[in-house]
């Protein structure tokens, strides 16, 4: 624990903060604040902005190899001026906007979507010290401020004019809702461990190694488990990403709400969905894997943000994989999968992690009883209702090909 | 289980990623313009037309303008007019020759039809595949100068079937020469017979010299 406090204060671990110091220093002192916040914003803008650019690159590259080709590597040395290229591309595109469609909502839907998904990056701890806006109820206002993407999604079906890009924004806002609640669902358990909806409480609560070797991460409990995998599979949904990416399903519709938009705006909603999916997978890690927590005691000295980082990256590699793997799901079974698994798994959850909140103090070989229960309250429903998901489903048999 | 299926493809599709690094076999895409892959012999796209001499391309065309191309093409992209002179071809006869011989390959819809009807051999099909233009009619409407090509390059393309032709079109060439000489031989036997007939005491008959026997057909072209 001293060594993980030394290196708490280490140089290393201030850098960020030294540097925007020397930077405002000069300013009095409410103009000092000012500056201050407006720095943290351009940072993460900057970040996401950047991740977002790579993340494409990467995206693609890695898409390539698992489809046994180089992927981009036309654009600079091995393709990685590539997002460059696709921003100048985007930019010199035309941008039409449709005779009977509504000027000001069509132009309002992207800036309100972007602006909405930029909004939950305000709360994440991305360092011991580096969390630009501390609330108390940081988990709430990340959730409320995602779920008010929908209605940008909505916006942009409706400013269209064109009744394919409504339909597709309903069956949007379907998807996005049914996924919500197993997306809300999933975090309570940790909300119950941590007793806050503070996101630097959740991220202090998982501090400390058990036997010195085993994080204290609420993915390393049955229903902070189950927690975990729900959450992905939702934010899967809710960020549009493959195989839930049926809103704008490229190979089957003409981007669904998005048949109206071209140029930059088009790619204005490319880039929300990836910030989406950055700002999940980063609460993802603040809930679940422990923030900006070192997994080891000794690793403690590398800085908390390059631990972050690195969490954050995996999260989002596996985002990629999931999306190199998995075909498209239909609506219907979309909707079923959410309603008639999702749901009454993470509802059940609750229960379990009632269950291991209050056996926490259990003594010795109890513990291994409340390890047995609490595995069994995660298995057991998972196993049946897969039972009764997959019932009637056999392998499908080619008669004829 | 549920969800085993999931690890299994998640199992594929990241033994894919690390064995396209290591392995050349997984990693089969060749970097076309840089790198090229040898095109299929049987590979064809847009008819050329053959002449013998590189050197002389207008002057050794196999084709004698007899248009049956021009009929059987299905979407009627062939232009042929014939000549008003006629030409020794590579045989030594005289024959007609295409004036105007325009193909337009925006239309060709490279069936090879207008190869299968050919009887001299003079249509052929080609291998350039890259000929994309800024510009949309003249560029894609190739005339006699455009589509000659010498016999050589049929060798190089198409190695066994140009074999096949050259060999096909020099036995032509020997029978339809050693039919002339024979019709020649008949022709001075019976010319020697009347003689014979008409004088009885002559001398005997004199092997009639043969007409100059063309040049060998030249399958390599000169090139």
């Amino acid at each position: 624990m001293s060594l993980s406090w030394a290196a708490g204060d280490s140089v290393l671990e201030r850098a960020p903060l030294i540097v925007r110091d020397a930077l405002t220093r000069a300013l009095p002192e409410p103009w000092r604040w000012l500056a201050n916040s407006l720095l943290a914003i351009l940072v993460i803008i900057g970040l996401a902005g950047g991740l977002f650019a790579g993340l494409t690159l990467v995206e693609r590259k890695l898409l390539g190899r698992v489809q046994n080709r180089p992927g981009p590597n036309r654009a600079g040395p091995g393709g990685i001026f590539q997002p460059i290229a696709d921003g100048i591309k985007m930019l010199t595109k035309e941008d039409i906007v449709p005779r009977a469609a509504d000027r000001v909502l069509h132009f309002a839907a992207p800036v309100v979507l972007l602006a909405f998904s930029i909004l939950p990056f305000a709360v994440i701890p991305y360092g011991r010290r580096l969390v630009p806006v501390e609330l108390d109820a940081g988990v709430l206002y990340f959730f409320a401020a995602g779920a008010a993407t929908e209605l940008a999604v909505f916006m942009a079906g409706w400013a269209g004019h064109n009744k394919y890009s409504l339909l597709a924004a309903m069956r949007s806002l379907a998807q996005l809702i049914s996924y919500e609640l197993p997306l809300l669902l999933s975090f309570v358990p940790v909300i119950l461990f941590a007793g806050t909806l503070s996101t630097t409480g959740i991220v202090a609560a998982q501090a400390g190694w058990k036997w010195g070797w085993i994080p204290h991460w609420h993915v390393f409990s049955p229903a902070g488990f189950a927690g975990f995998v729900i959450f992905m599979i939702a934010a899967l949904a809710e960020s549009n990403r493959s195989p839930f990416d049926l809103p704008e399903a490229e190979s089957e519709l003409i981007a669904g709400h998005l048949t109206e938009y071209s140029g930059f705006k088009y790619a204005l909603f490319f880039m929300a969905e990836y910030f989406g999916m950055i700002a999940l997978s980063a609460m993802a890690v603040t809930l679940f894997l422990g923030g900006w927590q070192a997994p080891l005691p000794f690793l403690a000295v590398i800085p908390s943000y390059v631990w972050f980082a690195a969490k954050l990256g995996g999260l989002l590699l596996g985002f990629l994989w999931i999306r190199a793997t998995f075909p498209r799901l239909r609506l219907d079974q979309l909707m079923r999968f959410a309603w008639k698994f999702l749901v009454p798994l993470a509802l059940l959850n609750l229960g379990t992690a009632a269950f291991w909140a209050a056996t926490f103090e259990w003594p010795g070989a109890l513990q291994l009883v409340r390890w047995a229960l609490a595995v069994g309250l995660v298995v057991g429903p998972f196993v049946l209702l897969g039972r009764r998901l997959g019932a009637g489903y056999a392998p499908r048999t080619y008669r004829y090909a | 289980m549920l969800g085993s299926g999931l690890l299994q493809g998640l199992a594929v599709t990241a033994k894919n990623f690390v064995g396209s690094f290591h392995d050349p076999a997984r990693l089969t895409t060749t970097e076309y313009p840089e790198v090229r892959t040898k095109l299929p012999e049987n590979y064809r796209n847009f008819p050329f037309l053959v002449s013998e001499n590189a050197e002389d391309p207008m002057g050794t065309l196999r084709c004698v303008a007899c248009q049956i191309c021009e009929k059987e093409c299905p979407p009627q992209c062939i232009l042929i007019e014939k000549s008003k002179d006629k030409k020794p071809d590579a045989a030594g006869k005289l024959q007609l020759y295409p004036a105007v011989f325009d193909i337009d390959i925006s239309v060709c819809m490279s069936c090879q039809i207008c190869v299968e009807v050919c009887p001299f051999d003079a249509i052929k099909m080609d291998q350039v595949f890259e000929i994309a233009t800024g510009e949309r009619f003249n560029a894609l409407l190739l005339d006699r100068h455009g589509l000659a090509k010498p016999n050589s390059y049929y060798h190089q393309i198409h190695p066994a079937e140009a074999a096949e032709v050259d060999a096909r079109l020099a036995a032509e060439r020997q029978a339809a020469e050693e039919k002339a000489r024979a019709a020649a031989a008949a022709k001075t036997a019976a010319a020697a017979a009347k003689a014979v007939a008409a004088a009885a005491p002559a001398a005997p008959p004199v092997p009639p010299p043969s007409a100059a026997p063309p040049g060998p057909p030249n399958p390599g072209g000169s090139a």
